[in-house]
């Protein structure tokens, strides 16, 4: 199901006519299933709708698998009520944590990677593959802060997660090129070492200079077309692991579909012709 | 809002401890932490990059209750809106991620802000916003047809049960036009410079696709209170008749039915025991 998947797009409600209608082969749509888990009425319906035409993807930020806590029952039996309806062709989730002691705090938060949370989290995406009866991707988050205690490197952390609970990854080449600037680490290099193999998605997306301390802080706003920097990360990775389904996303400063729809056919373009992008 | 069924495995290792101070420090003020966390995570915090983290989250919240709350945010202005939104942040934070459902208790708060008591009015705009919210995701439900009621026998009307839809969500404000406030600034528009003074109601469902309203007298209110309790049109009949002696209850039920207020009806089976 999943290899018909070229580049696709956040879904967006302003965008739901243009969306429905777009016949392009191989577009996608991916939502935040947390903005869909309601009873009824038209967010469903609209969803549904584009369900019918176009595969989708549920992304989840909510299930705060980095807490050192299982994942809340009522929200991962809602996210496989969601699952049985929508029938996605994906579903991934964050390498962070949100929800803590009842509280949702709406952003992906750091934690050190010890071999305590690794083993904590990986408890927890194998009781959601087992929750949902399926593979689900594992993203990498955009950091920010210098965290000490960090027992493995993000890949290594990862690598491991997929080897212990079977899941794949989700490669997110701008929270790569943020967190790359932002800790000062080389984005080429840790894109280099990322294992290719367990990649099941790619997302790519704008960011911005932070309002107070400039280019020395990277925020990944998702309110900005894709940088330069990360369409060659983007097309240099693709010529090395071969073509993924991969996710324009933007949630901010919303251009019209014409012009999202514009990246879409890049990324498009690069995962027709890895080689002659990545030159 | 913290959830009393919150999970009672928590492991007492070193990353539960870390989410709770970091956790925190997302939250308290800057100035204090180095007093209320450990000096590692108050290190950590004091980097420049932690606000990014405090601006989301922060920033988060409060963009779901301006969008939870446009008739008020409209009202009030958005930078009156986003300071009082961020205190009532720091009080009730989300339990649900599903934010098109945070600020359940919003209105409460709005009741009892202090910069807020010469807006006597802004409760009640607040209850009619969630209403809208509530209706807007209710479970579908089809809408109950007028004429499967006009066909209803007259002598099996008064026990017939009129059941409200999953959407539809009514409200009486005795002490302020709480309906004209809030339709017109729902629809973005301007309020007569001489607005008339008078209670209100409002009724609003989701007959469709859309949440659809109408004003709604102390008489209809009565009435739906009586119909969500499962009372019959008789019952429903008295309710209404105790709040106004001359209410015109035909032309009540066909504007309730007209807007798509049922989703069914059923005949009570114990109403002749009841009314003999």
């Amino acid at each position: 199901m999943t290899t018909a998947l070229t580049a696709g797009l956040g879904l967006k409600p302003q965008h739901y006519d243009a969306a429905l209608a777009c016949p392009a082969a191989g577009l996608w749509f991916e939502v935040h299933p947390e903005n869909y888990m309601v009873a009824g009425g038209p967010r469903l319906a609209w969803l549904e709708a584009i369900r019918a035409r176009h595969a989708i993807s549920l992304h989840g930020v909510a299930l705060s698998l980095a807490a050192d806590a299982e994942p809340d029952p009522a929200h991962l039996k809602r996210l496989a009520g969601l699952a049985r309806r929508i029938e996605p062709a994906l579903i991934s989730e964050h390498l962070a944590w949100s929800t803590w002691r009842g509280v949702y705090h709406p952003d992906l938060l750091p934690f050190p990677r010890t071999d305590e949370a690794l083993a904590r989290v990986a408890d927890n995406v194998s009781r959601t593959q087992d929750a949902l009866q399926r593979r689900i991707a594992i993203e990498n988050p955009s950091h920010y802060l210098h965290i000490e205690g960090h027992a493995r490197d993000e890949i290594d952390f990862l690598s491991e997660l997929a080897r212990r609970t079977g899941c794949g990854l989700l490669l997110d080449v701008n929270n790569v090129y943020v967190s790359a600037r932002n800790l000062g680490y080389s984005a080429e290099g840790y894109l280099d070492a990322f294992p290719g193999e367990p990649v099941m998605e790619i997302h790519l997306a704008g960011h911005t200079p932070d309002p107070n301390l400039g280019a020395a802080l990277l925020v990944d706003s998702h309110d900005a077309p894709v940088a330069p920097e990360v369409w060659a990360l983007y097309a240099r990775l693709i010529a090395r692991i071969g073509a993924r389904p991969t996710l324009i996303e933007r949630d901010d400063n919303l251009p019209d579909f014409a012009t999202l729809f514009a990246e879409r056919e890049r990324a498009e373009a690069v995962l027709r012709t890895p080689l002659a992008c990545a030159a | 809002m913290i959830n009393a069924s919150m999970p009672t495995n928590l492991a007492p290792g070193a990353l539960a401890r870390f989410q709770d101070d970091f956790a925190h420090a997302l939250l308290a003020p800057a100035g204090s932490l180095a007093t209320t966390i450990p000096p590692t995570m108050a290190a950590l915090a004091a980097q420049p990059a932690f606000a990014v983290y405090r601006n989301t989250v922060m920033k988060g919240c409060i963009d779901a209750l301006q969008a939870n709350y446009p008739a008020v945010a409209r009202l009030v202005g958005e930078e009156w809106f986003r300071a009082a939104a961020a205190i009532h942040v720091r009080e009730a934070l989300p339990a649900d991620p599903t934010l098109l459902r945070y600020g359940a208790a919003f209105a409460d708060f709005l009741a009892r802000f202090e910069p807020a008591a010469e807006l006597p009015y802004l409760p009640g705009v607040a209850r009619l916003d969630r209403y809208w919210t509530e209706a807007h995701a209710a479970p579908d439900a089809d809408v109950l047809d007028p004429a499967a009621v006009a066909g209803v026998a007259p002598e099996a009307l008064p026990g017939t049960v009129l059941h409200p839809h999953p959407a539809a969500r009514w409200m009486w404000f005795p002490d302020a036009p709480i309906y004209t406030i809030w339709s017109r600034n729902r629809n973005d528009e301007a309020l007569d410079d001489n607005l008339d003074w008078r209670p209100e109601g409002a009724l609003l469902t989701r007959p469709r696709d859309t949440v659809e309203w109408i004003a709604l007298d102390a008489a209809g209110c009565a009435f739906l209170d009586a119909c969500a309790a499962g009372r019959t049109l008789a019952a429903a009949a008295d309710a209404v008749l105790e709040v106004q002696g001359n209410a015109d209850l035909t032309r009540l039920m066909s504007r309730l039915l007209a807007a798509g207020t049922f989703s069914g009806m059923n005949f009570h089976p114990q109403f002749k025991e009841v009314h003999p």
